[in-house]
């Protein structure tokens, strides 16, 4: 099932994530959220950012523990925490931030 | 969230009425044809698919003795019926086990009994419930295949000892070899042999991520403890599930590991190309495909020149690994023969425990009141340490060593008749929640029987499987996910250590005593 957005399709596969991850832009990601019926807030933002950063880098999602403390140096030390996280993504923060962003779901046992 | 009901907990199981079809469906996502080919499968549903599948059925009641008798053997007493945790919690009646292992049966009864040839002459095969091969049954067994976790429950209790879990990775690898695999399966071999985990995690990440996790616990506890990756020369490679490099609770069971190690001075490292103790190979049935995964840990072993293998916390990686390792991709006779191969890391704990080589403060766990699920697979399929039984003992033993309030969950849902998480053998996928949530409820009823009666707070467990899978289904049931624990978190918070101590990493034993 494919997402339009200003008129122009991208491919997604069954569950929803893009396939070619270099179609991502910010509106995509807004038109992701709000499939889920998920209003993308900045503090959303600030963790797909980072995802994105980081995917750029080493080619994963990083780490639930990567993430945490890397939101809580931006964000401050309440906010570096998974009960944060779900908060905003409650499916999940990997799997539902992931999606979002562009990136393929994270597998395995997780 | 979800478009099913999850079922009710009531004070003790009710076995339902069976009902025909609820959970009659597509199955979950099909693998594309390049995650099928990377496993030396065909891409797609072939042309013959009949022929080859008759075929491969031979093959494998040839190749596997077991496999004929369990397909031989059944004589319908119904003793396994209201043993599966999926038929419990969906009462649907191809979820007895006898009637899953029938859907398989059938077929073998068709085309290799002699009576089944026999009486398909004159179209009576219908007397021995033998049928032919179509494609609706191929839809059927991917839909009812992939409702099984292969957790082995109902073999306990066959008076023959059938075991379902053989019969469903023949069916899977039967369909395997026709072009129709499991995506959740699949995907993930191919990201083990691509990548060297399940999660896809490569080395620079794994590097990046255990960096950050050694900051992590020198900030928390002020002892430098580290977390080795690709050290030569050390001696103990462990191998664990890459999900306790990126999920929680399954990290705070490394880092539990890690300050084990430190503690007792042992040297060890991890592998970035054995990042994984997870082996599908076994869930598709695929004996190629679970030896060249196993061959990773093999390779690494000698490349790193380590003198022991431990497994983390993983339970069918470690039925591979007590079971299979030897015979898949042995002899390790370059190993240090005074040490079984492999070991668990609860055994190298509980060794470590009994030895009084750990400084520990079980009181440090006192806010919490845990009990202890046994996974399938380290229950039913595996042991640890020398005795019978040890399996079952060991982790509690553990646990009771570093936490003061303990329960176990009723007798009938434990140890060898434990209840599989729901999430086992290639099932722990979002698209089949449905099953995932239904065929956790007997693990849920007597985790509320022991919270109700015992003030019980926390489950801890000992498979990255069991953990996420509790994490994610666990809510459904109206607790919630930070209840799910590891073992070796309960070790790691019940460490004491005499910070500043040591400097450096992995100083021995001998050498922090001489400093004081």
């Amino acid at each position: 099932m494919p997402i339009e957005v200003n008129g122009v399709s991208h491919e997604t596969d069954e569950e929803g994530y893009l396939v070619n991850l270099a179609d991502w832009t910010r509106e995509l990601g807004e038109a992701l959220a709000t499939e889920d019926d998920c209003e993308l807030t900045d503090a959303h933002w600030e963790v797909i950012n980072f995802l994105r950063e980081y995917y750029e880098e080493y080619q994963i999602a990083p780490a639930v523990r990567v993430l945490t403390k890397a939101i809580g140096k931006r964000l401050g030390k309440d906010k570096g925490n998974s009960k944060y996280l779900y908060e905003l993504f409650p499916y999940g923060p990997a799997k539902q931030a992931c999606k979002y962003a562009g990136l393929p779901k994270p597998t395995g046992c997780v | 969230m979800a478009d099913f009901e999850t079922p009710e907990l009531k004070d003790y199981i009710e076995v339902p009425l069976p009902q025909i079809g609820v959970m009659e469906g597509s199955g979950p996502f099909k693998a594309k044809p390049d995650h099928q080919e990377a496993l030396g499968f065909p891409g797609e549903l072939i042309d013959d698919w009949e022929n080859v599948a008759i075929n491969k059925l031979a093959d494998l009641t040839n190749r596997y003795r077991g496999l004929r008798v369990f397909l031989d053997a059944c004589v319908k007493c119904g003793a396994c019926t209201d043993k599966c945790h999926y038929y419990l919690g969906t009462a649907d009646a191809k979820n007895m086990p006898v009637a899953r292992q029938d859907l398989l049966r059938s077929v073998y009864r068709y085309y290799h009994t002699p009576a089944g040839k026999f009486l398909k002459k004159f179209g009576m095969e219908k007397l021995i419930g033998a049928r032919k091969l179509t494609e609706d049954i191929i839809n059927e067994w991917y839909n009812y295949f992939h409702q099984c976790s292969q957790c082995r429950r109902c073999s306990v209790f066959c008076p023959y000892g059938i075991d379902t879990a053989e019969i469903s990775m023949a069916a899977r690898e039967v369909l395997d070899s026709i072009g129709v695999g499991q995506k959740y399966c699949n995907e993930i071999i191919g990201k083990v042999y691509k990548i060297g985990n399940n999660l896809g995690l490569p080395e620079p990440a794994l590097a990046d991520t255990l960096e950050g996790l050694e900051e992590e616990i020198e900030e928390d506890i002020g002892v430098a403890v580290k977390m080795p990756l690709d050290q030569k020369g050390k001696d103990i490679l462990l191998v664990t599930p890459s999900a306790d490099f990126f999920a929680e609770p399954h990290v705070d069971g490394l880092i539990g590991y890690a300050k084990v190690f430190h503690q007792a001075g042992l040297s060890w490292t991890l592998s970035s190309h054995a990042s994984e103790a997870g082996n599908f190979g076994m869930f598709i049935g695929s004996y190629e495909n679970m030896q060249r995964v196993s061959m990773r840990v093999r390779e690494a072993a000698i490349e790193l020149g380590v003198k022991r293998i431990v497994f983390g916390e993983c339970g069918h990686a470690w039925r591979v690994a007590y079971s299979f390792l030897n015979t898949l991709v042995g002899p390790f006779d370059f190993l240090d023969p005074n040490y079984p191969v492999p070991q668990h890391i609860l055994e190298v704990t509980h060794d470590l425990i009994q030895r009084g080589k750990l400084n520990i403060d079980a009181s440090q766990n006192d806010h919490m009141t845990l009990t202890f699920h046994d996974s399938c697979n380290v229950a039913r399929a595996t042991r640890m340490g020398p005795k019978p039984g040890g399996q079952m003992v060991i982790p509690r033993e553990v646990i009771k060593a570093v936490c003061n309030n303990y329960y176990d969950m009723p007798e009938d849902t434990i140890g060898e008749a434990t209840y599989c998480c729901g999430g086992g053998g290639g099932i722990l996928t979002d698209d089949l929640i449905e099953i995932r949530v239904k065929g956790a409820m007997p693990r849920m009823q007597a985790l509320k029987t022991v919270v109700e009666e015992n003030g019980v707070t926390h489950m801890a467990a000992i498979c990255a499987i069991c953990k996420s899978q509790f994490s994610k289904v666990i809510p459904y049931y109206g607790f919630t996910m930070d209840q799910i624990i590891s073992v070796h978190q309960l070790v790691g918070d019940a460490l004491v250590f005499e910070s500043e101590i040591s400097e450096s990493s992995n100083e021995s034993e001998e050498t922090e005593n001489e400093k004081e």
